[in-house]
């Protein structure tokens, strides 16, 4: 085993007969929480599948930690997949549902209950473990779900839409978990079509369409990228008139506008570097006032309508 | 890679393995697995088969009270014969091997709950390992214990005769051999089913082949009759019942087969199908909505 901690993919390609699942995603992941985002049929469930080695790639190769899942014994004591499928064993309680796979992991008895116990706590099922799941409603079936895959102690944890079915409070909740555990150095990889919360949580993104990686890293690196569509910079200052004719001398900003509130400005610019020098600039003289400035279109939501557009197809 | 190196290698992969992992994990899947099946609403039917004749003794017993005639229990004898050989061994066993076992793979596809094992550190060979002992002991322990509450009831109503015959006769080492046959039916069948589900998305079609094929086997050029799990059962039997109707017509006399080579042949066999499905579970992935 290799001392890496990356998850690697290289030149990847599952096809399911002539069907494309993914091809050809290379790419490397470092801790932190990852977000897979794109539409339905994009191929988020099948790169999470052939992670987790629950499919097997056409060609390429898939690296969790310098492992893959033909050494199963020592790959999945690394890797937690909380998956989409909603099926559980027939009356199977939800205590014994997390307590027979510890016990597969080789835990005795007793440490096996005790981390049943403390999965259970950390999803907020505590009070329900023995019941069955069958009686479950669909949050709690996915919570449960969700604590089968962490309870092992995982240092990959993939969740296939972990968010699906959550009431508000609920989803706070297991966000704040996601944040928790990847703080604690772990590789959380989520897929959601909630954008707005991947766009919180996220350290990098992987949007995919149509079985190709459109574009994987950094929100912000990832934005930056997207040339064909200018940067949005909205600031707030004391004297928004001047700010925008001051913007509108740089060749590289594309329009300038004064919100509503006539202290506000959208800037979209090409070259947003230049346009912060610019910023300084103006501050310096002391003729403007900035209260703030924030990038209006870096979060997930503007980066998928740039690279994927609001109907799922590449653009 | 020379064989002298090749042999070195296996040898230092097979010290390397954690044994201790493997067999404790088998141990939790055979609890597991057991648990689901033995105890289970589904099995239901499983219990009627192995259970169905010992009611219909009880109920003869109760009927014939005090009317057993010591002079007719060799004809008891053929009975137990054909009650283990055509009902149990080609009827009852076949048919519960095949729900139990097909169902210990394909059940969990159907149920879309493979995955849930797949992702736990297990190797795929164990799993297959434990999943067919887990099937082992629940289709041995009903039909045994079917088999040896039928044999009582057989003989037990025949007073002292009855058991003079089971226990200072040739009774006892007929339940020897009949237990024996039941055991390694369930072990034949059963490693068959296992790796006919993995080999077929509805494995109903092939065993209504390989039935067609365990009935016919008389006839087969002998050579084929080795391919049959009764091939070998036949032998072991203390009985033999001649064919009747139209197959005796075509039957085809095999070279009768030791006691010892027909345990070693059977399990073999077992064993050589039981490898057939470790190769086929390693190659399975999961892909529900394409079952």
């Amino acid at each position: 085993m290799t001392e890496n901690r990356q998850i690697v993919f290289n030149n990847v390609s599952k096809f399911y007969g002539e069907v494309l699942g993914v091809n050809r995603v290379s790419f490397s992941l470092d801790p932190g929480i990852t977000s897979l985002v794109g539409p339905n049929g994009s191929g988020k469930t099948t790169l999470m599948n052939l992670l987790t080695g629950l499919i097997k790639p056409t060609q390429g190769t898939v690296h969790v930690f310098g492992l893959t899942p033909n050494d199963p014994v020592h790959f999945y004591r690394l890797v937690g997949y909380c998956t989409q499928f909603d099926s559980f064993p027939p009356g199977v309680t939800g205590y014994n549902f997390i307590y027979w796979p510890l016990r597969l992991h080789g835990f005795p008895a007793e440490q096996a209950a005790k981390l049943t116990a403390e999965a259970l706590d950390r999803a907020g099922m505590a009070q329900v473990a023995k019941r069955k799941i069958a009686g479950y409603s669909k949050g709690m079936r996915q919570r449960i779900r969700l604590a089968q895959s962490i309870a092992h102690h995982p240092s990959v944890l993939v969740l296939d839409e972990p968010l699906n079915g959550l009431d508000p409070m609920a989803r706070a909740e297991s966000i704040a978990l996601f944040e928790a555990l990847a703080k604690q150095g772990m590789h959380v990889i989520i897929s959601s079509h909630i954008l707005e919360e991947v766009d919180r949580i996220s350290d990098r993104v992987v949007l995919m369409s149509s079985g190709y990686v459109v574009a994987e890293g950094q929100i912000r690196e990832v934005r930056r990228e997207v040339r064909d569509h200018p940067m949005q910079v909205l600031v707030r200052c004391s004297n928004a008139a001047r700010l925008a004719s001051a913007a509108f001398e740089l060749d590289h900003v594309v329009e300038a506008k004064i919100l509503a509130d006539g202290q506000s400005v959208l800037v979209r610019t090409r070259d947003v570097e230049q346009f912060y020098l610019l910023l300084n600039k103006v501050v310096s003289t002391g003729l403007v006032d900035v209260d703030t400035v924030a990038p209006a279109d870096d979060d997930v939501n503007s980066i998928y309508q740039y690279l994927i557009g609001s109907d799922g197809s590449p653009t | 890679m020379s064989a002298q190196n090749f042999l070195a290698q296996t040898q230092k992969n097979l010290k390397e393995q954690p044994w201790a992992l493997y067999a404790g994990q088998v141990g939790v899947l055979v609890r597991y697995e057991v648990t689901r099946n033995l105890f289970s609403l589904r099995r239901v039917w499983v219990y009627f088969l192995a259970f169905i004749p010992v009611i219909f003794l009880i109920f003869r017993n109760l009927i014939s009270r005090g009317h057993f005639d010591p002079a007719y229990i060799e004809e008891q004898t053929e009975g137990l014969a054909i009650l283990v050989q055509i009902y149990y061994v080609r009827l009852a066993i076949f048919f519960a091997c095949m729900g139990i076992f097909t169902w210990l793979i394909r059940g969990e596809i159907v149920q879309r709950t493979l995955h849930y094992q797949f992702l736990a550190p297990v190797r795929r060979e164990v799993l297959i390992v434990g999943k067919f002992l887990a099937g082992a002991i629940v289709s041995i322990v009903l039909f045994e214990i079917a088999v040896l509450a039928s044999f009582y009831l057989f003989y037990a109503h025949y007073g002292a005769a009855g058991r003079s015959y089971m226990f200072d006769g040739p009774g006892l080492g007929q339940l020897g051999s009949y237990l024996l046959v039941t055991a390694l039916a369930c072990l034949g069948f059963g490693s068959v089913f296992l790796a006919l589900s993995l080999l077929f998305k509805n494995p109903i079609v092939p065993g209504a082949i390989l039935l067609g094929w365990e009935t016919l086997s008389p006839i087969f050029p002998s050579w084929a009759q080795h391919l049959s799990v009764t091939f070998y059962l036949k032998h072991l039997c203390p009985t033999t019942l001649a064919t009747t109707g139209p197959l005796a017509l075509f039957t085809v006399v095999a070279e009768p087969v030791a006691p010892w080579l027909a345990v070693f042949g059977l399990c073999c066999l077992a064993l050589a199908v039981l490898i057939l499905s470790c190769f086929l579970i390693r190659r399975t992935q999961i892909m529900y909505t394409a079952e």
